[in-house]
């Protein structure tokens, strides 16, 4: 195996050098430069190696979803799951969307996706709202027993769901919205609270309190500082909250066919009475095609937001 | 209470964080167009105290007075007052004319009037050509500018300072400390300074308070405090390199430490003593001189140098008086080795002391 090495010269070891022949006699033989690394080592072969396995082993299925969805019928009884469609056919994608029947609709999973944009677009602007004003009452402006507040508040996060189920829905029928879509809203809104709470008070604690003091003494109120302080200098702790809550809220089965009605369900329910209708043939590359158009909002969400998450806002605002 | 030759008047101001004192029924007059330094070192109660007069900080007891209207209950935005911080806090989502504006259009000032006031101020501080530019561009000396330019708009009676300088480098603080000071000699506005840095407490103060534990310990010009410290605490933390104290008694002769006697004549007592006293007699190392000098001083004796310090202008010598570490300043170009036995003699005139069970100036 030939060895590559690369002598790379970077600035600091030109440092480097100067320093060492300062010390004694200089050696023009001697390890000169960028240590030199070999490419094709024990270490780099384990290393590597184990990650292509481990990422072929999450994409694999993957792969033969997408394959399997632009395939017919006939090609899929064959059983090469692996192989790539021989004709492509986007029919299985357009009755997933429009046409696949569950219960008494034959509508596809277009109704089910417009039901979830209607839960999810309120729940998410709501709870995160909601949440990162508590969160920044919180961390600036505390008042008597906030933090037993705060301790109660987290405590919310770690009680399981299905406790709550039962109550929430007789607190539902008490306020006049079970089976209301407002209903599923309020319960995606309360259930967001805890974990998002905690999220921007971090974030908020973590921000100079000189700032907020600087405002203060400008005489802005407690919106004030809010709008124009904290939240300008908060956008990447709000996109880190929209991607919670969207995946969160639109993968959410249990709470959507609980609270809502049939011609309610969000678009997760929806899948699941198309995949796990017990009549008829399974038509497999419908229930990919279906699976695969369920996923692509939190996967768009993930790769539009990826480059917001690493940017630093309030980079240069303190100090030198 | 408030008489109006007072700008800043805290009375008896207490302040505690659960059982912790912080500061203790202090109370503090300001003058009208004083810049006053709070010095001491960390954890004394100085910023408190300042964010305290802000009003940042509720107090648990006293009064507060700005030109002579009880703040004690007012905002901060309320009290006239301006802040620059140590760590600038200069919004970094706005602009620097975004940064001078804000305070003015919280307030409901007409656009015409900020802006006429922002130019001013922008002016002054010879910031003009950056004020499109969002803080992140700017260098240290010229944030810390719009730092202060943000308590200019406001036109406010009373400045607070919360050791604006510490982040700085050397060099650039040197600068902007001149130009504090430039600053107060135009706008004769009382200015608060909290500092840890006794250079920069001499140089800007009309005053200067000494804290510690959450009280006074002195308050006087730079040159009583440091001319006449009230306590041994005070002299030992202003001047570099501090001061030296040696132990003795103190009796109706002079001073007295082990086989010497420092005769005390001249000396300004604070207070009567009579019989014997176990004291410190304290001196700083300028005050001491070496060579044919010290023959001709009211009080001379020889040392044996210890260690040199070179620092350029001058030179700081070690060794020992009484068995006590004494040190010196001496002339940059003088040759002195370890070793060496030196005459020193000192002033006693201008010595301090200070009884050993109080602590206190004698």
């Amino acid at each position: 195996m030939a060895d590559t090495i690369t002598l790379a010269k970077t600035r600091s070891s030109v440092a480097d050098s100067l320093r060492c022949q300062g010390a004694g006699m200089p050696d023009p033989n001697g390890p000169r430069g960028a240590k030199p690394r070999r490419r094709f080592s024990r270490r780099n072969i384990f290393l590597y190696g184990t990650l292509i396995l481990i990422g072929a082993y999450y994409l694999l299925p993957l792969y033969v979803m997408i394959v399997t969805s632009f395939k017919g019928m006939p090609e899929i009884r064959l059983g090469n799951i692996f192989s790539p469609p021989v004709e492509i056919t986007y029919q299985p994608w357009i009755r997933a969307w429009a046409e696949a029947c569950t219960g008494l609709n034959c509508d596809g999973l277009s109704r089910g996706f417009w039901n979830s944009v209607q839960i999810l677009i309120p729940s998410v602007v709501l709870s995160i709202a909601v949440a990162s004003v508590n969160g920044y009452a919180l961390a600036n402006w505390k008042f008597k027993g906030s933090e037993v507040f705060f301790t109660i508040l987290i405590f919310g996060a770690f009680i399981p769901y299905q406790v709550m189920l039962y109550p929430i829905v007789i607190l539902l029928r008490e306020l006049g919205l079970f089976g209301d879509l407002s209903g599923l809203v309020l319960v995606h809104t309360i259930f967001g609270m805890p974990i998002l709470t905690l999220l921007f008070r971090n974030y908020f604690t973590s921000l100079p309190e000189e700032l907020f003091k600087a405002a203060r003494v400008d005489g802005a109120g407690f919106w004030g500082i809010y709008f124009r302080i904290m939240v300008p200098m908060s956008i990447p702790i709000f996109v880190v909250a929209v991607i919670l809550q969207v995946t969160g809220i639109w993968n959410d089965f249990l709470f959507g066919v609980i609270y809502t009605r049939p011609d309610q369900y969000p678009m997760t329910v929806q899948l699941n009475n198309i995949v796990n209708s017990v009549q008829g043939v399974k038509e497999y590359n419908v229930n990919m095609a279906a699976t695969l158009l369920t996923g692509l909002v939190p996967l768009t969400i993930y790769f539009i937001s990826g480059k917001l998450f690493v940017r630093g806002i309030a980079a240069g605002a303190v100090k030198g | 209470m408030g008489q109006p030759s007072y700008s800043v008047e805290i009375h008896k101001v207490d302040l505690s964080f659960g059982s912790v004192e912080v500061l203790k029924d202090l109370t503090l007059s300001i003058h009208e167009g004083e810049f006053l330094v709070l010095l001491g070192s960390s954890g004394c109660g100085k910023s408190t105290l300042l964010n305290c007069i802000a009003g940042l900080l509720d107090v648990s007891d006293g009064q507060i007075f700005i030109k002579g209207r009880n703040v004690t209950w007012e905002e901060p935005s309320h009290r006239g007052i301006g802040m620059v911080f140590q760590s600038y806090a200069l919004y970094p989502q706005m602009s620097v004319e975004g940064n001078l504006s804000f305070g003015l259009k919280n307030a409901g000032m007409p656009k015409a009037e900020i802006e006429k006031r922002v130019a001013r101020a922008a002016e002054i501080l010879q910031i003009e050509p950056l004020l499109k530019r969002k803080p992140a561009a700017l260098s240290g000396g010229q944030r810390q500018r719009v730092a202060i330019g943000r308590a200019l708009v406001r036109d406010v009676d009373v400045f607070l300072f919360d050791e604006p300088l510490s982040n700085l480098d050397a060099k650039l603080r040197a600068d902007l400390r001149v130009e504090i000071k430039r600053l107060h000699q135009t706008l004769k506005n009382t200015m608060i300074y909290v500092t840890h840095d006794q250079v920069e407490a001499m140089t800007l103060a009309d005053r200067i308070a000494i804290m510690k534990g959450g009280a006074v310990q002195q308050l006087g010009s730079p040159d009583e405090i440091y001319n006449r410290p009230q306590n041994k605490y005070v002299a030992d933390f202003i001047g570099s390199p501090s001061m030296n104290f040696v132990e003795g008694t103190l009796n109706g002769s002079g001073m007295r430490v082990t086989d010497h006697t420092i005769p005390m004549n001249g000396y300004a007592y604070s207070t009567k003593h009579s019989g014997e006293t176990p004291s410190w007699i304290g001196i700083r190392p300028e005050q001491v001189v070496t060579g044919e000098a010290a023959k001709a001083a009211p009080f001379s004796t020889t040392v044996e140098v210890e260690l040199v310090e070179p620092m350029g202008s001058d030179k700081l010598v070690w060794g020992q008086f009484a068995g006590m570490p004494f040190r010196f300043r001496m002339d940059g170009q003088a040759t002195v080795l370890p070793g060496e036995v030196m005459p020193l003699g000192f002033d006693p005139a201008v010595a301090s002391l200070f009884d050993r069970a109080t602590e206190q100036r004698i």
